[in-house]
């Protein structure tokens, strides 16, 4: 059984091969007829909305020698021509800043960079106090909680399969941390490595929904319906999920490496604003079609056939089985949704944070606390739980230090699994 | 390297979770966060100032506590629930200990370094290269390694006395039937409660030899992956087997060294284009190899080398 999954693994591994090769593609993509330059645009954070600063003087130095300089024009922005690839000193003058306006941080005003060949590298001078400190403290909530709902939506979209086959198998997958990185590595090698056909990212994240879905009929056909033939009890099946997420999470990182690197398109964004919240566009994208396609999953469950036979194998699996329904047939249907959902999480996920290979494992956890949260079992326990989950995980970095946030979400999934194991919606009897 | 103080520590480790996993069947996820507790509990009180047996002291405290802790809520659970509070439990504790700054008591992500001093005070091997042929060991290497072997050599003892005692007969009836044991009377709970304090305190002892054996902590290195391997160690070695961490153990390193040196040298001698496996790749191997062999190993051997088919947690809920 574990071979037709090696095999699937092999020809994985063989697919995305040109990962790699791509592992310098960080930046912009090569423009062989452009000259090399580095660029950016000066703006004075300390006011809301940020100014752009005209006049303000930036030299490129080469061993010393200056080989090139820019003034900022009306809207902020510089460009340094450069004479080609190399290691290269660009330096802000502070005298040239309009008066009462400085940099951040007085020792940063000149920044170290390699420029490749055909590559123009955007520079960032930070210049004057963060806005954020002038948010009041109402904003300050507001835009964290917004920034809650977008990773809650995300973990809400990549846990419904995970909270799903718990519901029809009685599976608790350890490897579907797995199933999430697979959709973000997914998306990368069809966008942004080199190796890859390059295509755009959005219909790369519309295939990416399709190869997920595979991927989870794999896992299903492959290992865990001839497990469930054995009757292989609980703990086998929970060792067995940890083993293959071990497996799969150290297969991703020889393909792709161990550094994290973001997709070509919409990397840097400005942000958007929308009264006091301010966010960077594909946030508001990725909270808009997330939370659709959670309304979708709900509508689908509650309206459809196969939703309506999901939702009794989930209560019930023999008494579903002996109304005709077939049972294996909806466990593989859950599997693939439920694989599609979490790949496209990885890669709402992957624009957001940066693509690595254990961003599924660093997510698990998280989906757990949602799914225990909301109860585990049911697609709407997921979609509150994460959302919930996701929510206190932002919020909380307005009381605690942002490092310690995850221990927060953690404790939450404690103590919710201690106080209320069956779940925010979930009925008490189904806790043994 | 198969019997050097890694193997030792993991061995030790093993015993530990063998009683909580392979003899009570508790699905303790956490394992490295007692490891964690006993390496912090000697660092920190060694560095502060405190004497070497007050640091060992401590963290074997410090395990206790932790398996109080960690059991007093969560052994009421399903297993599927305990495994996920307890390796939840684990990384908030991982978070914590590396949070604070680098003058704090745990030093943060910089972890602790010379308080393994004392130990290697008390080294009875005179300096020089102890081994037997292309294997060999400095003094203080000969000194971890014993000492480690000599812990491990105790505590199987330990255990197989425990789980030969009436106590022992308790915790195997607890795995096989909890609802069995409580209705002839048995506090399941408390019998519960006592193997993971003990399996916990024995995976600090094994946490202090890493930490002494390198002579630093630091919270990279008690990952959850450690507590998968210790898993991969006892199931490969045989769960409930007395002799099975020992075992397993030293399969593992020797299988983890064997690969590790041979993909080396085939990338070296080119056998294995660079485009597709690196150097830098041969740490994802190991533990790739570690996942697939916990899956295999569940799947078509759960029993190990040594076990007995009878006596593995098959279906335990």
């Amino acid at each position: 059984m574990a071979l037709a999954l090696l095999a699937f693994s092999a020809a994985f591994a063989l697919s995305l091969s040109g990962l790699a090769v791509a592992q310098e593609d960080d930046t912009e993509t090569p423009q062989p007829d452009e000259p090399e330059s580095v660029r950016g645009r000066i703006r004075d954070k300390s006011k809301d909305p940020s100014r752009p600063l005209a006049g303000v003087e930036l030299t490129a130095e080469e061993d010393g020698g200056a080989v090139g300089e820019a003034v900022t024009d009306e809207e902020g922005e510089w460009e340094i021509v450069l004479p080609g690839p190399g290691t290269y000193t660009v330096t802000l003058d502070p005298d040239s800043l309009p008066d009462g306006v400085a940099l951040r941080d007085e020792d940063k005003n000149s920044i170290e960079v390699e420029i490749e060949e055909g590559r123009a590298k955007g520079l960032i001078f930070a210049v004057g106090a963060r806005t954020t400190i002038t948010q009041s403290t109402a904003d300050r909530l507001l835009n964290l909680t917004v920034k809650g709902i977008r990773l809650g939506a995300v973990i809400a979209l990549a846990s419904v399969g995970l909270s799903l086959v718990f519901g029809v198998t009685g599976l608790v997958n350890f490897a579907h941390g797995e199933i999430v990185s697979f959709g973000a590595l997914v998306a990368f090698f069809l966008s942004t490595s080199a190796g890859g056909p390059g295509i755009p990212l959005i219909p790369a994240a519309v295939l990416t929904l399709v190869v997920g879905g595979l991927f989870g009929w794999a896992l299903e056909m492959s290992l865990f319906r001839r497990l469930r033939r054995r009757k292989s009890g609980n703990v086998a099946l929970i060792v067995v999920s940890i083993g293959l997420g071990l497996f799969l999470r150290n297969v991703y990182l020889i393909i792709f490496g161990v550094r994290p690197r973001p997709y070509t398109q919409f990397t840097v964004q400005q942000n958007f604003d929308i009264g006091p919240i301010s966010l960077p566009a594909k946030d508001y994208v990725i909270i808009a079609v997330s939370l659709a396609l959670l309304v979708l999953v709900g509508v689908l469950l509650q309206a459809t056939r196969v939703g309506t036979a999901l939702r009794a194998v989930a209560d019930d699996r023999d008494l579903s089985e002996a109304s005709g329904i077939n049972v294996e047939r909806i466990i593989l249907v859950t599997w693939v949704a439920g694989s599609a959902l979490a790949g496209l999480g990885g890669v709402f996920q992957g624009l957001t944070d940066r693509v690595s290979y254990d961003m599924g494992f660093g997510l698990l956890l998280l989906m757990f606390a949602a799914v225990i949260l909301g109860g585990i079992g049911t697609a709407y326990g997921a979609m509150v739980g994460g959302l919930l989950i996701g929510v206190v995980t932002e919020v909380s970095t307005y009381w605690v230090e942002s490092k310690y946030k995850l221990a927060v979400a953690f404790s939450v999934l404690i103590l919710a699994v201690l106080l209320r194991p069956q779940g925010l919606l979930g009925r008490a009897e189904r806790v043994g | 390297m198969a019997i050097g103080p890694l193997a030792a520590a993991y061995a030790l480790a093993g015993v530990g979770l063998n009683l909580q996993f392979g003899y009570t069947g508790l699905l303790n996820f956490g394992h490295v966060a007692f490891m964690l507790a006993g390496a912090y509990g000697t660092a920190i009180t060694v560095n502060e100032g405190g004497p070497l047996w007050l640091g060992l002291l401590v963290g074997v405290a410090a395990a206790v506590v932790l398996g109080l802790i960690f059991g007093l809520p969560t052994l009421r659970l399903r297993a599927d629930y305990l495994a996920i509070v307890t390796i939840a439990a684990a990384e908030v504790l991982r978070i914590v200990v590396a949070g604070p700054g680098e003058d704090s008591l745990t030093g943060g992500v910089f972890g602790i370094q010379r308080f393994a001093d004392g130990f290697f005070d008390l080294n009875p091997f005179p300096t020089g290269d102890y081994g037997i042929g292309r294997v060999s060991f400095t003094a203080r290497g000969m000194w971890v390694l014993t000492a480690a072997w000599l812990l491990v050599a105790v505590f199987t003892v330990v255990v197989a006395l425990l789980t030969r005692s009436p106590w022992g007969r308790v915790v195997r009836a607890i795995r096989e039937d909890e609802d069995a044991a409580r209705s002839l009377g048995k506090n399941v709970f408390a019998v519960k409660l006592q193997s993971l304090v003990i399996g916990g305190s024995v995976g600090a002892l094994a946490g202090m030899i890493l930490a002494f054996d390198r002579q630093s902590v630091r919270p990279g290195f008690f990952l959850p992956v450690i507590t998968f391997a210790v898993y991969t160690i006892v199931i490969l070695g045989g769960p409930a087997s007395r002799m099975g961490p020992i075992v397993g153990a030293i399969v593992y390193w020797f299988v983890i060294q064997f690969t590790e040196g041979f993909t080396r040298e085939a990338i070296g001698a080119g056998w294995i284009p660079e485009s597709i496996l690196g150097p830098e790749d041969v740490g994802a191997i190991r533990f790739a190899l570690v996942g697939l062999g916990l899956m295999l190993l569940m799947i078509f051997r759960p029993q190990g080398v040594l076990g007995k088919r009878q006596e593995v947690l098959i279906d335990a809920q």
